[in-house]
C-alpha cells in the first residue's frame, strides 16, 4: 500500500514501470528498490534461508543483512532492498544459494 | 589506481561533514557511498533534531541532508562524490578496493576517514525471521523515503529514540501502532517523544518483551511477557497481540568490517554497542592516517556524528599538511560541542564507553 498523504513529505516517484515476479506482472516506480514495489503489492516473502528454506522478508533495507536475496534478470543473490527497479525486470524467487547462469 | 589525499567512506552526516572540513582545509577528497545518494540515514529522518544551533537543532533530518549536500557542492573542485559504490576491501598497503556498476576500482588515499555508520540488531525469539519482522530503520526507509506502508498494524519493540520516533512517524503516515515496549522498567528515549505517543493513544509499556512470533509465511501475532525490575520474565504473564508488522528498535551495532580488515586495534564496549576502534583525541585509530567518525566509532546521535565528522576531517587534512586557517579554534569548538552533547545523565553511558577506547588520556 502506498502512502499518498503525508503531513511532512512529498514523495517524488519515478515513472510507472512494469516488471514480473515469478511470472506475474507487477507495477512499481522506476528507481525505487524492487522490495518497495513488491511490498506495495503485498508481497512479503522475498528470500528463503538456505538450509531449511524458511521464508524471509525484508529486514534492514540498506543492503546489509542479506535477508532479501532474489534472482533478478537471471542474476542470483541480488539484494532487492537496494536494487533499483527498472522497466521489464524479471524478478524470481531464489532457491538455495543460487546458480550463476 | 586512483591517488587522492583523503577518502571518506560513507556519505552520511559524519562522512559529509568530514569531507567538507577536509576540503575547506585544502585537501582533495573522494566520498564513497554504497547508496545512490548522499545523506545516509538522514534522508528518512523527518523529525527535528535536538542539540544546539551548531548541530542544526530544530531542523528536520531530511533538511539537514540537503544543507550538507549543498555545502559539499560548494567544494566541487576538491570533493569527488562516488555513489552506488561499495568499498569492498581495505588492504595493509592502504589500498581501498571499490565496486561501482560492476567495475573494480582501486584507490590509494594518504588518509582515510571511515564513517560507515551502523546496522540494526536482531533479537532472539522463536520465528524472529518471519516476514513482517523488520528493523525500525528499515520501516522508516520504506515509509519515509519510498512512501510504502509496511503493513496494517505495527508493534514496536524498543523504546529508545528510534523506537519512539519511528512509532510517531508511522502514526503520521496513517499506520496504526498497537504499542511500544522495552525490556527495562524505563524507556530509553526522550520523554517528549513518549508523551506525544501516549497523547495519541499508543500504549508505551516498559517491562515487556517479545517471546514468540506466530505466522506461517508472514507475521500474524506476537506473544509478549511482562518483566520484573531485574529484567527477568514473570511466568504466566504472557499475552498475544495481533499485528502484521513488528519493528525491532533495540539498538544498532557499528559497521566496523573495514577497520578490522585494516588491522585497527578494536575493543568490545557495550556502552558503544559493539566492537569499536580505539582512537585518539583527533579520532585517529591505532593506525596512522586512519580516522573514524560517527556510529562506526560507537552508537550515538546524528548530532554527535556530524561534529565527529567535522573533527576527523579537520585533523585528517592537518595530518597531511593541509592546516585549516582556523584549525586550533575549530578543533577546540568541536571538542567542546562533543563535550556538551555528551554531558548530563543521558550522556553517562557514552562517556563511560568512550573512556574505555581512548588511545591517550584526553580529559573528557
Amino acid at each position: 500500500m502506498r502512502i499518498e498523504q503525508h503531513p511532512i513529505i512529498t514523495f517524488e516517484r519515478g515513472r510507472k514501470v512494469q516488471f514480473t515476479f515469478d511470472g506475474k506482472v507487477y507495477e512499481g516506480y522506476e528507481g525505487e528498490p524492487i522490495a518497495a514495489a513488491l511490498h506495495d503489492a503485498g508481497v512479503r516473502v522475498l528470500g528463503h534461508s538456505h538450509r531449511l528454506g524458511r521464508p524471509r522478508g525484508f529486514y534492514c533495507a540498506i543492503g546489509n543483512c542479506s535477508s532479501c536475496l532474489m534472482v533478478v534478470d537471471g542474476k542470483p543473490n541480488v539484494r532487492v532492498c537496494v536494487e533499483k527497479l527498472k522497466e521489464g525486470m524479471v524478478v524470481e524467487t531464489q532457491v538455495g544459494r543460487g546458480d550463476i547462469r | 589506481m586512483i591517488h587522492t589525499d583523503i577518502v571518506v567512506v560513507g556519505g552520511g552526516p559524519a562522512g559529509m561533514r568530514a569531507a567538507i572540513n577536509a576540503a575547506e582545509s585544502g585537501a582533495k577528497v573522494i566520498v564513497i557511498d554504497r547508496d545512490g545518494h548522499l545523506g545516509g540515514q538522514l534522508v528518512k529522518q523527518t523529525h527535528m533534531f535536538f542539540g544546539s544551533q551548531k548541530q542544526y537543532a530544530s531542523t528536520r533530518g531530511i533538511d539537514i541532508a540537503k544543507i550538507l549536500i549543498a555545502e559539499l557542492e560548494k567544494h566541487k573542485d576538491k570533493i569527488t562524490v562516488m555513489t552506488d559504490s561499495t568499498v569492498i576491501g581495505f588492504y595493509e598497503d592502504r589500498v581501498l578496493t571499490v565496486e561501482q556498476a560492476g567495475k573494480y576500482i582501486k584507490i590509494k588515499p594518504n588518509a582515510i576517514v571511515v564513517a560507515t555508520g551502523a546496522s540494526e540488531k536482531f533479537n532472539a525469539f522463536p520465528n524472529n525471521d518471519l516476514p513482517g519482522i523488520y528493523g525500525a530503520g528499515a520501516v522508516q526507509t520504506l515509509m519515509n523515503v519510498y512512501g510504502v506502508a509496511p503493513g496494517d498494524s505495527v508493534f514496536m519493540s524498543g523504546a529508545g529514540n528510534i523506537g519512539l520516533i519511528v512509532s510517531y512517524q508511522l502514526m503520521q503516515a496513517g499506520i496504526k501502532v498497537k504499542g511500544v515496549i522495552c525490556r527495562g522498567p524505563e524507556f530509553g528515549g526522550y520523554a517528549v517523544h513518549a508523551s506525544k505517543l501516549r497523547r495519541m493513544g499508543v500504549p508505551v509499556m516498559p517491562s515487556h518483551k517479545v517471546v514468540y512470533a506466530h505466522g506461517k509465511d508472514k507475521l500474524e501475532r506476537i506473544t509478549l511477557i511482562k518483566m520484573d525490575e531485574n529484567k527477568k520474565e514473570i511466568p504466566g504473564t504472557e499475552f498475544d497481540i495481533e499485528v502484521d508488522v513488528l519493528c525491532i528498535a533495540t539498538g544498532l551495532t557499528p559497521l566496523v568490517e573495514l577497520l578490522w580488515q585494516a588491522g585497527c586495534e578494536m575493543k568490545y564496549v557495550s556502552e558503544l554497542s559493539g566492537h569499536v576502534p580505539l582512537r585518539d583525541e583527533n579520532l585517529m585509530t591505532s593506525l596512522e592516517g586512519i580516522y573514524v567518525a560517527g556510529d562506526v566509532a560507537g552508537i550515538e546521535e546524528a548530532s554527535s556524528a556530524m561534529v565527529e565528522g567535522a573533527l576527523a576531517g579537520l585533523c585528517a587534512a592537518e595530518s597531511l599538511g593541509y592546516k585549516h586557517p582556523d584549525f586550533e579554534t575549530l578543533k577546540e569548538d568541536y571538542r567542546s560541542q562533543l563535550y556538551n552533547l555528551r554531558s548530563g545523565p543521558e550522556g553517562d553511558s557514552i562517556r563511560k564507553g568512550l573512556s574505555k577506547v581512548q588511545l591517550k588520556e584526553v580529559g573528557l
